[in-house]
């Protein structure tokens, strides 16, 4: 919509500095809601937009980032084998976690922008979410040179390329730490990275493994270092930012669910999926740890609610997603108890399944035409 | 009734300006204006001159291919402008009505007593065949087609439209005589489609020689595209015909009294109405006759002929559509709200997603402008399609396939089944403000082309 002046203004069409126009825009309307009105179809329009969609899952990882903080520095001071108060102890985690943050975000949206601007569109707001979970899943001690590179490779390989927001088919987020996982795998698994010792060095006894990786001792190797269901559920224990409290998860799963903006569909299913497989081990005597336990351990409830319902990469049909989130569960599980040296199976189930989300609907959408068409020929 | 039809899904859009039950007043024809455009698949080549007396059911336009297709003035008077457009594109021809109005007389008969070929020649010559929508594609009906049935729904559940208890309770001699009359020209019989809601409380659960269905649900309920997808839906090959129910009244009053008469009650709605009711009138009525309805000074209305999804934006200086009964008059939204889409509350604006509080406030009729809330983005969201078409189709992919002009996909996915004001909430709900209606009637002219 062009405005009503006479002159181009500095940044529109013909102005002097129209190659700025998509950085601009997006500012703009951040601020205030554009002005357009609807040229064809539909003279009304819903009140919702992407930006509130994208908000509203920014929102609902609040509490999972807050608690990562708080635990970032927990974890530090039970290394280091020292006491702090609350605020100091959420002081510590924050300035670990606020430089992921400005890098997740300055890396990842100044390609976003000048993509817009090259490809002459708007800044599409899906990086909002992206930016966010970036350093959620992250272990905090990552050095901030790779996650630069990560978040590059995320968003260019990951988005750009297939035409940004919407047309990708693999999470961006997601991608950034397989990316770094598979290019420095020392920095992404092993008992080192997980907690942030600073300057402080570590008591004796400290292992500073995640519980994944006593997974492999079995139910009892998990309860000898110290992890039981209730500070798996709460969170305190080590692992990425954000991923460890199941409880900071769950809020945001309600918020999620209760707006529509993620799937219930594909959480429910992925929850059965970890649950049979989980089973199935313990059943077959693969492992000793129940399955239910299963999923409060590692990146799984995090995964399950903000990375596999992504609507972008997760299937599109109704059906699709009940299919789509059981095999994302059963695999995550099913890497976890067949692959004692990378036991956090779900950021590659998840990915997995993301490439084969859009053939799973091919399969729902066919089968449903063809039951249709057979109907119509009979009736 | 028993097999009644439930709807699931669908969404009645809760838009202020409800046209209040009462004739306000019966405009009388100053210069009435006849558009091609409003006909799908209709090639204009025009009959008359400027300064050519015509009498109400006089042709005026005929079809190139199909010359026997014709469409004729409503209004007897002087045919005073012919307007046209780029590439001198026929858009219009305007006729200055006449005080005394005259009509051609096409001759009264009994219609149990006529052949199929007497109904189809009388349509023909009165221009009332261009009422008859065929589907697939929503063009103008093919004289020489022999339609699976004729379907005609008898309630409209799109926003603000027009009642037809009222406007039309008190035609039923007129609906019976156009159910009779286009009965003739299809073995699969006429098909009424009533809600069931009101089943009980609408004359038009009185009309013989018809088969009558009922449905429950929310709009789209009342979309006659809808209805024939659960009735009988189309497949390739397949040819059915459609007619609003105020046309058929005017077919019906075509075949009691010998004279085209396109009058209609027609609702004058929308949020920036002053005292929205109805009027009396013909198609093709000068919206600015309707001046006593609003206060354009500050140029800032916009004039719907048709509802507020799938009507067209005709301008102060426009005029009714041939189908339409209702005309829409919204406030274009072009003030820009500071931090709108991070807002908690916005009580002013309506969503149908949980992302508002909307759903506190269920009774809330909203003040709804044209303001498209954001801005064009792909498709991200996959579920709010599918929950406000009550069809068995995949909008989206139908969607994508017309966007990629996949002809094979579009069969696939249903494009026979729907036309642009199916996927109309679709479009409203979007989030990623897409152009949905737009999209399909591309698929639809490409599929039309391929086919021809």
């Amino acid at each position: 919509m062009e405005e009503n002046t006479n002159k181009p203004g500095l940044f529109e069409k013909g102005g002097k500095l129209e190659f700025l126009h998509s950085t601009v825009d997006a500012f703009d309307t951040f601020l205030r809601v554009p002005s357009t009105v609807t040229a064809r179809g539909s003279h009304v329009r819903d009140a919702v937009d992407l930006k509130r969609v994208m908000i509203l899952v920014v929102i609902a990882l609040i509490p999972a980032a807050l608690f990562g903080m708080w635990n970032v520095g927990y974890q530090h001071y039970l290394a280091i084998g020292e006491t702090a108060g609350f605020w100091a102890t959420f002081w510590y985690g924050f300035l670990k976690v606020l430089p992921l943050y400005i890098i997740s975000y300055g890396v990842g949206l100044f390609i976003e922008f000048a993509g817009a601007q090259i490809k002459g569109e708007e800044v599409n707001e899906g990086y909002l979410v992206s930016g966010f979970l970036i350093p959620l899943i992250m272990p905090v001690d990552v050095p901030l040179w790779m996650l630069a590179i990560a978040v590059a490779f995320a968003v260019i390989f990951g988005k750009e390329v297939f035409g940004g927001t919407g047309m990708n088919f693999l999470n961006p987020a997601l991608l950034a730490r397989a990316f770094l996982f598979f290019a420095y795998p020392s920095k992404m698994s092993g008992s080192d990275v997980w907690v942030s010792l600073g300057k402080g060095s570590a008591v004796d006894g400290f292992s500073g493994a995640t519980p994944l990786g006593h997974l492999s001792e079995g139910i009892d190797g998990v309860t000898a270092a110290g992890f039981d269901w209730w500070n798996l559920f709460a969170g305190t224990v080590p692992g990425s930012v954000g991923e460890t409290s199941v409880i900071a998860i769950l809020i945001g799963a309600l918020i999620l669910v209760w707006t529509g903006v993620a799937s219930w569909k594909i959480m429910v299913s992925s929850v059965l999926g970890a649950l049979c497989v989980g089973w199935i081990g313990t059943a077959a005597g693969v492992t000793t740890v129940p399955c239910w336990m299963q999923l409060i351990m590692g990146g799984f409830a995090f995964g399950t609610v903000f990375m596999a319902t992504d609507p972008v990469t997760s299937a599109q049909t109704e059906t699709g997603k009940w299919i789509y989130g059981f095999l994302v569960g059963a695999l995550c599980i099913t890497v976890r108890l067949f692959n004692p040296g990378y036991a956090e199976g779900m950021m590659l189930a998840i990915l997995l399944m993301n490439t084969f989300a859009p053939l799973i609907d091919y399969c729902v959408v066919n089968g449903a035409i063809s039951r249709r068409a057979k109907k119509m020929k009979t009736a | 009734m028993s097999n009644n039809i439930r709807l699931k899904g669908g969404l009645d859009i809760p838009i202020s300006g409800e046209a209040a039950r009462k004739t306000v007043a019966s405009i009388k024809p100053d210069v009435v204006a006849i558009q091609p455009d409003d006909f799908k698949g209709l090639v204009p080549r025009l009959l008359v001159r400027e300064g050519d007396k015509v009498l109400a059911g006089s042709p005026v336009l005929a079809d190139k291919q199909r010359p026997d297709i014709l469409v004729t003035s409503p209004v007897s008077g002087t045919v005073q402008q012919v307007v046209r457009g780029d590439k001198r594109k026929l858009l219009a021809v305007l006729v200055k009505a006449d005080d005394q109005q005259e009509s051609v007389d096409f001759g009264t008969a009994k219609v149990s007593s006529l052949s199929e070929e007497d109904v189809r020649k009388k349509l023909l010559s009165s221009g009332l065949w261009i009422a008859l929508v065929q589907r697939p594609f929503g063009v103008i009906a093919d004289p020489a087609a022999k339609p699976k049935a004729i379907f005609v729904s008898a309630f409209d559940t799109a926003p603000l439209a027009a009642n037809p208890e009222y406007t039309l309770g008190d035609r039923m001699e007129d609906i019976q005589a156009g159910v009779d009359a286009l009965g003739k020209l299809t073995p699969g019989g006429v098909h009424v489609c009533l809600n069931e809601a009101n089943y009980s409380g609408t004359p038009f659960h009185r009309i013989e020689h018809a088969v009558l269905h009922t449905f429950s649900g929310k709009h789209p309920a009342g979309n006659v595209g809808v209805q024939i997808s659960h009735i009988s839906p189309i497949g390739k090959g397949d040819i059915v015909w459609t007619v609003s129910l105020t046309l058929l009244a005017a077919i019906g009053r075509l075949f009691v009294s010998g004279k085209l008469s396109l009058v209609r009650k027609v609702a004058v709605t929308g949020p920036v109405a002053k005292d929205p009711a109805y009027v009396e009138t013909v198609p093709g009525m000068a919206i600015r006759q309707l001046g006593a309805f609003y206060d354009n000074s500050a140029k800032d209305i916009r004039f719907v002929s048709g509802n507020p999804l799938s009507g067209r934006n005709v301008g102060e200086d426009g005029f009714l559509g041939f189908f339409d009964n209702q005309v829409t008059l919204l406030h274009e939204g072009t003030e820009r709200e500071l931090f709108g889409w991070i807002k908690p509350f916005r009580f002013n604006q309506f969503s149908s997603s949980m992302t508002y509080f909307s759903w506190l406030l269920p009774k809330k009729k909203y003040s709804m402008d044209t303001n498209t809330h954001g801005g064009p983005r792909a498709f991200v969201v996959s579920d709010v399609y599918g929950k406000v078409l009550p069809m068995d189709i995949f909008p989206i992919y139908l969607v994508k396939a017309c966007l990629a002009g996949d002809i094979e996909k579009m069969e696939k996915y249903g494009i026979y089944e729907v036309l642009p004001e199916d996927l109309a909430l679709c479009e409203f709900v979007d989030p990623s403000k897409n152009d949905i209606q737009a999209i399909i009637q591309n698929g639809i002219d490409r599929m039309i082309k391929e086919m021809a």
